[in-house]
């Protein structure tokens, strides 16, 4: 697939699903940063030594041990792209928004399943990227660590003996390692716990990141859970306590679950079941609850409450129904009342072929 | 209330961070919003870096601020980033700004990562010297466990290692005890 059948397809590799504890865990991602010898941190670097450095990862990536293990990484200049085709890439998450600024001196290497991904000269020279679904942190971090020992066997990084690998921002150096997990609570936010949970995740050392609309509840119930620290610990370290704290909470999350079926089913059955027709029926619907609406069906197909939509398919739809992402299907302006309408016909579209 | 982000739109979302206990509120507009929804938030971390970087910063408990402890300001000989440009934008501007400034990076490091000294993973081809100190602090570790299990003759082999180690990495040249 070319990065272009990339940009125009929906679907992400990581939306796949049927990952381990899939039924809570969206996905996992391990990205580490790190940087050349000799050049200047990307946003100090000129045009001229910023395609320098992405000619020395072209040159690397063609390294065999690096095709043998990663397969073939395809190296797009951010240039190569209209502007459309770019905040496409950010909207699928393969590309972050830095990259979409002074355009020109950056790229992206991408493996064709979309899991893997080096974005070349964003905040540092080098972010590599995994992100599969379910709980995988250490097939995450296996398969970066793999990618960085082939990259180096070519590409001198700029280390300290005492700080690490060097990064542009210091709250990255070290190992230059973020992993992070992204989580669908709706059992702990009916139960109440989630607040409580969170607060004490975030005092462990780890990172909690939610988005909130009017309301109290975060949009979708999901929340990222990500380590702070990369200084001190090794990447092993950082890995085996992120999977043990998710796994807290993945059994904390689940008898919130099984506690709401046992005393509240028929709350818990009239919640997704009305959620459910709203989403297939609706003419209108905002973002903010089409978000809602969607992580209670998804919570009612985990459960077994009701059938039709696949997991994976309500993912896809979280997506899909941004607002961003609708205006590019038109590529223009809709007004937000036309963009909610677009958007309940784009969900009960998908629902109503489903079943 | 404007999107904190683009300054554009009316922000009605609230995008929440919990570090330590502590909740950051970032207050986007939809748009903005889209962009780190769902799937991943992966790409969200900059947005409160600055601010988490400032007040660590202006947190530093004996004297004031990184900016105020320095009689001059100095900038790093090979990018020319100054203190004060690091503190404003929250990045370092090469590999040799570390170098030049380790004296007041080091208490910043303990602060964000609650250590100053890297225990991960080392460059394979590069990481030479790193590489060494690595090997000799996982050796030594490892004697301090032999003396305790009272496995002498393990403990004395692992001590002979470790000074042939350490006499390779000063390079034979300054054998310091
Ligand atoms: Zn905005
Ligand atoms: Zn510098």
């Amino acid at each position: 697939m070319s990065i272009k059948e990339t940009i125009n397809s929906a679907k992400s590799g990581w939306m796949a699903g049927g990952g381990p504890e899939g039924d809570i865990l969206l996905s996992s991602r391990v990205r580490v940063a790190r940087n050349l010898k000799g050049y200047a941190f990307p946003h100090l670097l000129e045009l001229e030594k910023a395609e320098q450095v992405i000619y020395a990862v072209q040159l690397a990536l063609e390294n065999q041990v690096l095709k043998d293990q990663a397969n073939e990484l395809e190296i797009t200049r951010m240039s190569e792209l209209s502007p459309l085709e770019r905040q496409i890439l950010v909207e699928k998450h393969l590309i972050s928004p830095n990259l979409l600024t002074e355009y020109q001196k950056k790229a992206l290497a991408l493996r064709d399943d979309e899991v893997i991904s080096i974005m070349i000269n964003e905040e540092d020279h080098l972010r590599i990227q995994c992100l599969l679904p379910g709980l995988q942190l250490e097939k995450a971090w296996t398969l970066v660590n793999q990618i960085d020992d082939a990259l180096e066997h070519t590409l001198d990084y700029a280390f300290s003996e005492d700080f690490g690998y060097l990064t542009a921002c210091p709250t990255n150096v070290g190992t230059g390692m973020r992993a992070s997990v992204m989580l669908h609570l709706p059992g702990l936010v009916m139960v109440d716990q989630v607040g409580a949970v969170l607060a004490t995740i975030s005092k462990l050392g780890f990172t909690v990141r939610g988005l909130y609309g009017e309301g109290t509840e975060a949009l979708g119930n999901l929340f990222q859970l990500s380590n702070q620290v990369t200084l001190g610990h090794s990447e092993e370290e950082i890995i085996n306590s992120l999977n043990s704290v998710t796994r807290q909470i993945l059994t904390q999350e689940r008898q919130a679950r099984k506690a709401l079926l046992h005393q509240r089913k028929d709350q818990l059955e009239d919640k997704v079941g009305r959620s459910y027709g709203l989403l297939k029926y609706a003419h209108m619907i905002s973002s903010e609850e089409a978000m809602r609406r969607l992580s209670d069906v998804r919570l009612g197909v985990e459960l077994q409450l009701i059938t039709g939509p696949t997991s994976e398919q309500l993912t896809e739809l979280m997506v899909m129904t941004r607002s961003s992402y609708l205006m590019h299907q038109r590529e223009g302006k809709l007004n937000s009342m036309q963009l909610d309408v677009l958007r309940a016909r784009t969900i009960s579209t998908k629902l109503n072929q489903g079943g | 209330m404007l999107c904190e982000k683009c300054h554009e739109r009316p922000a009605t979302v609230h995008y929440t961070e919990i570090v330590n206990g502590h909740k950051a509120i970032t207050h986007l507009c939809e748009v903005c919003a889209g962009q780190v929804q769902t799937g991943e938030f992966g790409f969200i971390p900059q947005i409160n870096l600055p601010k988490i970087l400032a007040s660590l910063l202006s947190q530093s408990p004996s004297k004031q601020s990184f900016v105020t402890q320095t009689r001059q300001e100095t900038s790093c000989p090979k990018c020319g980033t100054t203190e004060s440009l690091f503190t404003q934008k929250g990045l370092l501007g090469c590999g040799d700004c570390y170098r030049h400034f380790e004296e007041r990076l080091g208490p910043l490091m303990r602060r964000i990562h609650g250590s100053s000294s890297h225990a991960g993973k080392v460059p394979e081809r590069t990481g030479g010297r790193a590489k060494v100190i690595k090997q000799i602090k996982e050796m030594k570790e490892n004697l301090k466990q032999a003396v305790a299990r009272e496995e002498f003759e393990q403990a004395a082999q692992l001590r002979d290692e470790i000074r042939e180690l350490e006499q390779r990495l000063s390079g034979g040249e300054n054998n310091e005890h």
